[in-house]
């Protein structure tokens, strides 16, 4: 049991974690016949928080309650991967990759995500407002817009051989492209690094 | 919205259950890393493309068994797939989207799991994310779509 705990406590390499991921298409599919989707969880929750009289919000959230039942076992997925499961080992950056961002400011990476931006430190302060503010208002605001996100499209819309899917996962990587190589470098420059 | 029987109570508990699934193996593949999503897009590393590749190509063989052999669910429905209709919005939302994800390093579901492990502040990112889709919602009737 722990020889078992220690092995599936390293990272997945890609050939384990990406079928694995495909899998949850099936299984939401036979056990609900549900379509996998995150992004329609943040149109629920403004539905049935601040739902406004838009006509954009005024369904029966009600219904599609199975989807925030799922995002909340991705929060405590993530809380059981990283107490049962966690790594302890760096985790492990392509050079190439570390030196692109030593070269914009960035120089700590032993961590999931890079402890000189994601801090409650940094909230009232300029990387805050880029990093969470902006960043999270984009993603929002974009995955609505593009009806679905990674999920929605890139995997559920592709798997079912959806032509518009197709399109948005290739303005998804247009857009990230966009943002790593020509206005990440003025935006780190912006908050500070 | 979708027309199949909507649960309740404890019916829903198995999506409780699906979710952590997910989320286990969203951080145990590193997916939700910032770092690997900047690897991404520096074109520096197969990870994220091997991940979202085999992950396309698991669902696809399924969807294809389930339709080739008219696989019903569990409670013994017919397994309905709604089309997608091509809109303005996945060319412009999209390039948005893509933006934010290099931004935060996460997309929807990885903002959850990155909160699950422990990344507080990404809450933050949460409730921006909400901000946005809502002020979607307000212009959904104004914007090109």
């Amino acid at each position: 049991m722990e020889n078992f705990i220690e092995w599936i406590s390293q990272p997945w390499p890609w050939y384990v974690a990406g079928p694995l991921l495909g899998l949850t298409v099936p299984i939401l599919l036979l056990i609900g016949n549900r379509s996998f989707g995150v992004s329609s969880s943040l149109r629920h929750v403004c539905a049935a928080c601040v739902p406004a009289k838009i006509p954009f919000f005024s369904y029966n959230w009600k219904a599609e309650a199975w989807n925030l039942f799922f995002v909340a076992g991705i929060v405590l997925g993530g809380v059981v991967a990283a107490s049962v499961l966690s790594n302890p080992a760096e985790v492990i950056v392509a050079q190439s990759t570390q030196q692109d961002l030593r070269a914009l400011g960035i120089t700590r990476f032993e961590n999931l995500l890079p402890s000189e931006i994601f801090t409650w430190d940094n909230l009232l302060t300029m990387k805050g407002l880029v990093f969470f503010v902006f960043g999270g208002f984009l993603v929002g605001f974009g995955t609505r817009y593009a009806g679905g996100c990674t999920s929605g499209h890139a995997i559920m819309g592709i798997s079912n051989l959806q032509w518009p899917s197709v399109v948005a996962t290739i303005f998804f990587m247009l857009g990230g492209f966009a943002m790593t190589h020509l206005l990440l470098p003025f935006l780190m420059r912006l908050s500070g690094f | 919205m979708s027309t199949i029987k909507s649960e309740k109570g404890f019916a829903l508990a198995k999506y409780l259950l699906v979710g952590m699934f997910f989320g286990i193996v969203l951080v145990k593949a590193e997916v939700i890393s910032w770092f690997r999503i900047q690897e991404m897009f520096r074109l520096q590393s197969f990870h994220m493309y091997g991940v979202i590749g085999a992950a396309i190509a698991v669902g696809m063989l399924s969807i294809f068994l389930i339709k080739k052999f008219n696989i019903k669910t569990v409670s013994g429905e017919k397994v309905v797939i709604k089309d997608k209709e091509f809109r303005k919005g996945q060319v412009i939302g999209g390039f948005i989207f893509g933006l934010g994800w290099a931004v935060t390093g996460a997309c929807p579901g990885p903002i959850f799991a990155q909160i699950g492990i422990g990344y507080t502040v990404v809450i933050v990112t949460f409730i921006s994310a909400l901000l946005g889709t809502w002020v979607y919602g307000r212009l959904a009737d104004k914007l090109p779509n």
